[in-house]
């Protein structure tokens, strides 16, 4: 079973991997938008964006939703970081993913962004990587995980 | 200037481990050369053609003298001895060794220093105004908002991978002294009506390969809500710039692909959902903001009677006179001057600082101007603070050290990129033309003739030199493995903003003092009574110039 970064420990991802060629999704299987766009059930559905796929399409759904995964092709396209924080800011409450190709020295950033799941490609740097979450301990910005810019905490 | 409290020391120091930590595992092999590029970058590390090069960044310019002197210590211990001071305000070292990075950013961090963000595809190092807070044409200290930007933009998680690099510069003047209409945003401080004081927002601007002047995004901006606009215009520049296409990739090309009106309304749309935010500034933290930055505690003169002191002293020693006229200017505070020292002196790259004269700015800073150094964008450095008493005695320091060479704002004060003796983008050489042209009209009565003259000199199209906006301006192609010279004329970085426009054909590097004797003699026969440089070129036009230049020798 494949295994993922999730809440901060590294366990067995139960979701099936995407399939492009399916017409039907089963249960339980992430899905490509076009995919999803077809669904007649969105409840515990899973989706996953391109970079060149923006995330309000999905902005009516996103109480049903239960995973969006965001993929990265190339680590320096940060488009994703961006979707991340639009769908938080919009209510996403599931889980939000990032797969294919991003290293862990971004990791604090995407978690920052949003993102409380990893799906690293090469898996056996997924403990090593844990370490990266901890890169930081204080931050200027508001974001997901501090809803306050530090302006606002100083004492 | 600002001071850190134990949250930006935190931050600056979990920055180093990390980048220890990158480090260390680059040279373990554990991180791609693909994938460490961007991690140094950000940490302001480039592989050069000689060696690494390491960029400091200098918030808004403003430097202690503490720091001045631990940067002399860096360049004894780690580099060669001396270092540059770049076209966005920052210090550049040129060999540095990359194992010895993590340590030298470790001892930046002990005085409040570091290379976030210098470069890469990110915010870059926000800048300002030389003058600000001294300027006799300032309407508000910009500064407050360059360290408030300079917070929200470090390690900021959303913006570290942009399609490209990402300028921000801040105006709070009448005169133009930070050239925001060349800028991914510029932000002018401006009063509305009531007399209260907003932000006007210009997107688009920049130089590089397509050099383009920046539009109005936002006429009039409350300043509580500058960064949440700030935060929109990059989501929208995050998700639609180009990322095909290195060169298409800034900002400038997205705004004009989508026309202002469309690009105002995309960055409205996203501003609906971050306005009033928790990211909203709040009237103490412009005020804490304001607090770094209040004046120093000057002495009350008399403003006549320190002018008359300062025209006695001019006339007992002339030279020292055509300094004080050259290299200083007024300060709004009365009994005070803002002296530049010029690191233009002939024989010497533009911008380079030796770590002996780093030391010696930093003393006298600590003896006349408060303690407080700027770097400037036109690569000097800025005593901003200097009683005209002292003038006399820092004016013989300065000589004694070679940076009071008295061409402020003439055609030898050079801004020049180091081009491609140290730059592996480069195409072409700039130091050696530099020199060349420097060392060809080294007769000061002519330069001081010619009037205020500002050229910028680029080794390649990234336009590091600002080549565009310089009154002429001149980059380095590459022409079949030759190192040629195109030449381009009628450019300026002030508030009536142009870019210049190419005079013809390129040049030989031998000629090229020769060509720009042709053009300043063109510029002298063609004038009329008071007319600048640029004001002649803009009522003539290239043609003259042209025909001149490209005239057949006999």
């Amino acid at each position: 079973m494949p295994r993922l970064i999730k809440n901060g420990a590294v366990v067995d991802d139960s979701w099936t991997a995407l399939d492009h060629d399916t017409v039907a999704p089963q249960a339980g299987q992430i899905c490509t938008l076009p995919q999803w766009l077809q669904l007649s059930q969105k409840k515990g559905s899973a989706v996953q964006l391109e970079p060149a796929e923006e995330p309000d399409i999905l902005f009516e759904h996103l109480q049903e939703i239960a995973l969006i995964v965001i993929n990265f092709p190339v680590f320096t396209d940060g488009r994703g970081f961006s979707y991340a924080r639009r769908l938080r800011e919009h209510g996403y409450r599931g889980e939000l993913r990032a797969g294919g190709h991003f290293i862990r020295d971004q990791l604090t950033y995407l978690r920052r962004c949003g993102f409380d799941a990893f799906q690293m490609d090469d898996e056996s740097e997924l403990e090593a990587a844990l370490d990266s979450l901890g890169d930081f301990t204080e931050f200027y910005q508001a974001a997901d995980d501090q809803p306050l810019p530090l302006f606002r905490r100083r004492v | 200037m600002y001071v850190y409290d134990q949250y930006d020391q935190k931050i600056i120091d979990e920055r180093v481990a990390q980048f220890r930590d990158q480090t260390a595992r680059f040279l373990d092999g554990k991180i791609s050369e693909t994938e460490f590029l961007p991690l140094r970058l950000q940490n302001g590390l480039y592989l050069q053609r000689q060696a690494p090069m390491l960029r400091i960044a200098v918030p808004y310019g403003l430097l202690n003298s503490k720091q001045l002197r631990k940067l002399a210590d860096i360049t004894r211990r780690y580099d060669k001895g001396y270092a540059h001071i770049s076209t966005r305000q920052n210090i550049q070292l040129n060999w540095p060794a990359l194992t010895d990075v993590p340590d030298i950013l470790a001892e930046l961090a002990t005085v409040q220093m570091h290379a976030i963000q210098t470069s890469g595809n990110c915010v870059r190092n926000t800048t300002t105004d030389q003058f600000a807070g001294v300027a006799c044409d300032e309407l508000e200290d910009p500064r407050p908002y360059c360290e408030i930007i300079r917070q929200w933009s470090t390690l900021h998680p959303e913006f570290a991978f942009l399609p490209r690099k990402f300028k921000i510069a801040v105006c709070g003047s009448t005169e133009d002294r930070a050239a925001i209409h060349h800028h991914d945003i510029g932000l002018e401080l401006l009063a509305n009506a009531q007399g209260e004081i907003g932000l006007r927002v210009l997107v688009g601007g920049g130089l590089g390969r397509t050099p383009a002047i920046g539009s109005v995004v936002c006429d009039w901006l409350e300043k509580e809500h500058m960064l949440t606009y700030l935060e929109a215009i990059l989501r929208v520049y995050n998700k639609h710039g180009r990322r095909d296409n290195k060169f298409k990739a800034r900002i400038k090309i997205l705004v004009r692909a989508m026309g202002v009106e469309a690009f105002r309304e995309a960055v409205e749309k996203e501003w609906a959902t971050l306005k009033n935010g928790p990211t909203t500034l709040t009237e103490d933290e412009l005020i804490r903001a304001r607090s770094f930055f209040d004046a120093p505690d000057y002495a009350v003169l008399d403003r006549a009677e320190s002018t008359t002191e300062l025209q006695a002293a001019c006339d007992r020693d002339a030279i020292f006179g055509n300094w004080v006229k050259r290299n200083t200017q007024d300060h709004r505070v009365p009994g005070y001057r803002i002296v530049t020292v010029s690191l233009k002196s002939t024989g010497y790259a533009p911008g380079d600082v030796t770590a002996e004269q780093l030391e010696l700015i930093a003393e006298l800073s600590d003896l006349y101007s408060f303690g407080e150094i700027r770097s400037t964008h036109e690569q000097n450095m800025v005593l901003g603070d200097v009683p005209i008493s002292q003038l006399y005695a820092l004016w013989q320091h300065l000589q004694g050290a070679g940076l009071a060479t008295p061409n402020i704002g003439y055609l030898t004060d050079i801004i020049c990129c180091p081009g491609g003796d140290y730059c592996s983008l480069a195409n072409a050489k700039s130091l050696p033309v530099a020199e060349a042209i420097q060392a060809r009209f080294d007769d000061l009565d002519y330069i001081y003739d010619l009037g205020p003259l500002e050229l910028n000199i680029s080794g390649c199209m990234n336009a590091c030199g600002h080549h565009h906006i310089g009154h002429i301006g001149i980059l380095g192609v590459d022409k079949k493995g030759q190192e040629y010279y195109q030449v381009c004329l009628g450019g300026s970085q002030s508030k009536d903003a142009s870019i210049g426009k190419i005079l013809g054909p390129s040049f030989k590097q031998e000629d090229m003092p020769d060509v720009i004797d042709t053009i300043l003699s063109t510029y002298v026969t063609l004038r009329q009574e008071e007319e600048s440089f640029l004001d002649t070129y803009r009522r003539v036009g290239n043609e003259p110039f042209k025909e001149r230049v490209y005239a057949p020798t006999h």
